[in-house]
């Protein structure tokens, strides 16, 4: 990984980012495969066609894989749509050093429930269910005790994870999921299943921190930087709690659709440094959703005294952090991923009560590839989603 | 009824006009330095009149805060020669003005690191001076009136009454006065990030110097379990059995380092050489807050991945407002918290300076400087 050597000098510090690559690791497995082990097809009972990258070109193909029969606490659910995130496309190029192959991603998943375990009790056949980005946690540290399953230690992730029983996680570019009841999640009514199959990972990712971090009441000024698949949801979201929007983007052309047809109160281009001036100390908060390696200081510097810089991007490569602003205004830079269970139903629902969709590109199966692509470039408004219900053949 | 700004602006009238005045009058003496060798040499200047706001110290003894070297050798760039620093002012009000209502002649009191403010403001309404736009430092600072402010390696001091302490009964002046900066510094955010809220959390301290044992002292006054965090094991003994902490980590020791990792509920960062928050931020338990008060001179390494994974935080923090101030002040009297010191004379100014760049003092000194000035013109 760049980043790990480039600009770490003490042994201390190597030590301890090796520690962090393997947590990642042993969430993503070895592939110790030895001569008794059994395909991605064969490991369990039910068939399922899914697409998959067998190596960091990230190209997807189909492949057939199984899935475990229902559990007694497990909900089978239909896959009818799937969101494409951009850390699918990280995972699959491999850029992060941990995917293991063959990966199926897809985190933002959701579909109509066709089986339940004895024991499930939240949820029947027939129900509107989504997944997002877990699939299982070890529900007894401090963290899952307190409804934070995204921050427990042993979490599982629901593609290039490794499951309770010691298979592969595989994620919902899938014609079928099987998921364990805790982490599903009900999906109203009046939510269209396409359209809001993002929310369960851009959605909980921008709604968590806006409201861990206090920036959810009415009258307070929101910086959004980037304008992609979690920044329009994350100004969507904002202007629903009442809170006035600013986009931070580089990108003019993206002024009159962030205003006229997200919400936006204001539009600021980033590289344009009057504009930037006359912003400065205007903003209680920022969430930050780039992760191409960025400057802070301009960003810290358009927060009022107090404020909060809140990343939910991730750079790979450390960033310079300007320590005078945050000492002489008391402004603090911060880090935040997804939410737990409890809090992405609740997301769910308060985007049902205030009608947020993520604004989609419905793609069928074999264009994946060509997506792909095009998000490489940010070429999308500004969520592909696949329409695995009709496009996904055997 | 006046507006505040009203009045301000009669203040500032009244101010100009003592100015005038008396500008052959209140003379003063202290050390200053000429220019970035920083150097500090004796430096006679005058003082205003005491207005009707204001009170006038008599120093008896100021800290060394390691600002007053940055500042003195121009680290930062914004240096106004000369300078004589000093903001950690403990000393006797010897006159008081007329609208002067919390301190009488005689009074011990404190002053730190600002001198003035808006007082008009968001923040100075809310008793966060110490945010105010408008904010006045100590020394090396100019009042809007265009004095040049001189700190407190000097024999008298005049401020306005809202920026003096009352130094409390029990407070020992010495030992008390590297509070005014070094102590209110750590206060401020222990409260601010939610430090004090319950007992038995687990704070790091990384850095033993003039911020860090205070911090050390509070942290154990509030409940917290404190870990000394630093480069090497020479401070181990006196940071357990003197200054009180829980235990002491070594960050050049691997295997002690990844045996902390994700054991500390926050960290107080007051180290102002360069260096990564890497290993400060594993140190943390998810949704852990780093502090960080340290002022480097070129921008941290902030890795992005931890921060995101573990939702953790950095935040800085600057002193306090007047009135947390006195609160500190009123709550290390009451917990017998004091700085360790080595007390010195003006006249060794200059070699304290050189012993703190090489972090050699335990662990503030602090100039004696009635004693000092008692034979000066």
């Amino acid at each position: 990984m760049a980043w790990t050597t480039s600009s770490i000098t003490s042994a201390s510090a190597i030590v301890l980012f090796l520690h962090y690559i393997t947590l990642s690791l042993s969430q993503g497995g070895f592939s110790f495969t030895s001569p008794m082990a059994k395909s991605p097809e064969e490991q369990h009972p039910v068939n399922v066609v899914g697409w998959a990258a067998e190596d960091s070109s990230g190209v997807l193909a189909p492949i057939n894989i199984s899935r475990r029969a229902t559990g007694e606490k497990d909900v089978t659910f239909k896959v009818l749509y799937c969101g494409i995130c951009h850390t699918d496309l990280h995972q699959i190029k491999n850029d992060w050093g941990n995917t293991i192959y063959p990966v199926i991603p897809g985190h933002e998943i959701a579909g109509v429930v066709t089986e339940v375990g004895g024991k499930v009790l939240k949820f029947k056949v027939g129900d509107r269910v989504g997944v997002g980005c877990l699939v299982g946690s070890c529900h007894s540290c401090e963290n899952c005790a307190n409804d934070l399953e995204n921050y427990c230690p042993k979490m599982i992730l629901t593609y290039n994870g490794i499951y309770h029983d010691g298979t592969p996680t595989y994620g919902g570019y899938s014609n079928i999921m099987v998921c364990d009841e805790s982490f599903v999640i009900s999906i109203p009514e009046n939510l269209p299943l396409d359209a809001c199959a993002p929310l369960l990972c851009a959605g909980i990712t921008t709604y968590s921190p806006l409201r861990y971090f206090g920036l959810d009441k009415p009258g307070m000024h929101v910086g959004v930087v980037g304008l992609g698949g979690l920044g329009h949801v994350a100004v969507k979201l904002a202007k629903a709690f009442g809170v006035k929007v600013t986009v931070i983007s580089t990108s003019p052309d993206k002024k009159i659709e962030a205003i006229d047809r997200l919400g936006a109160d204001s539009f600021l281009v980033s590289r344009d440094p009057d504009q930037m001036q006359a912003a400065m100390g205007t903003m209680d908060g920022i969430i930050d959703t780039v992760s191409a390696t960025h400057p802070l200081l301009p960003l810290i510097g358009l927060l009022k005294s107090h404020g909060k810089l809140v990343m939910v991007g991730a750079p790979e490569k450390p960033l310079e952090l300007p320590v005078l602003p945050l000492l002489t205004e008391r402004k603090l830079v911060a880090g935040s991923v997804i939410g737990g269970i409890k809090e992405t139903q609740e997301m769910i629902n308060f985007a049902a009560k205030h009608n947020i969709t993520a604004d989609i590109e419905l793609i069928p199966m074999d264009y994946v590839n060509t997506a792909m692509e095009r998000l490489a470039k940010t070429d999308v408004r500004y969520r592909f989603v696949i329409d695995i219900g009709n496009t996904l053949k055997n | 009824t006046k507006t505040r700004t009203q009045s301000l602006k009669e203040r500032e009238r009244e101010r100009r006009k003592n100015m005038a005045i008396s500008q052959d009058h209140n003379k003063a003496f202290g050390w200053a330095a000429n220019d970035k060798s920083g150097i500090l040499s004796p430096f006679h200047f005058s003082r205003r009149e005491n207005g009707d706001n204001d009170v006038t110290v008599t120093i008896l003894f100021c800290g060394v805060c390691h600002s007053d070297l940055h500042t003195i050798k121009n680290d930062w760039g914004f240096s106004q020669y000369p300078i004589i620093p000093g903001h950690e002012i403990v000393g006797i009000a010897t006159k008081v003005g007329k609208n002067v209502t919390k301190f009488k002649e005689g009074d011990r009191v404190g002053v730190g690191v600002i001198i003035g403010s808006c007082q008009s403001c968001e923040s100075c309404n809310q008793d966060l001076e110490n945010y105010c736009p408008q904010l006045v430092y100590t020394y090396n600072s100019r009042s809007s009136d265009g004095t040049r402010n001189q700190g407190g390696y000097s024999d008298k001091i005049v401020v306005d009454q809202r920026f003096v302490l009352s130094f409390p009964d029990g407070l020992p002046s010495d030992a008390g006065a590297p509070l005014l900066c070094a102590g209110i510094t750590v206060y401020s955010p222990m409260k601010y990030y939610g430090m004090t809220e319950e007992k038995g959390k687990h704070l790091g301290v990384s850095g033993l110097g003039g911020l860090g044992h205070i911090a050390v002292k509070i942290g154990k006054a509030f409940g917290l379990k404190v870990t000394v965090i630093s480069r090497s094991s020479e401070k181990e003994r006196e940071a357990i059995n003197r200054l009180g902490a829980d235990s002491f980590l070594i960050t050049t020791d691997p295997q002690k380092m990844k045996d902390a990792i994700g054991t500390m509920d926050f960290v107080m960062d007051t180290v102002s050489a360069e260096h990564s928050l890497l290993p400060l931020f594993s140190l943390l338990k998810v949704n852990g807050k780093l502090v960080t008060l340290g002022l480097p001179e070129k921008p941290l390494e902030l890795p992005i991945f931890p921060m995101v994974l573990g939702r953790k935080m950095v935040g800085g923090s600057q002193i306090g407002g007047m009135k947390e101030t006195q609160e500190m002040l009123d709550f290390c009297a009451k917990h017998n918290i004091v700085s360790d010191i080595e007390l010195i004379k003006m006249s060794d100014i200059n070699m304290a300076m050189d012993r703190l760049a090489k972090s050699d003092v335990r662990y503030r000194f602090v100039i004696d400087v009635a004693n000092s000035f008692s034979s000066a013109l």
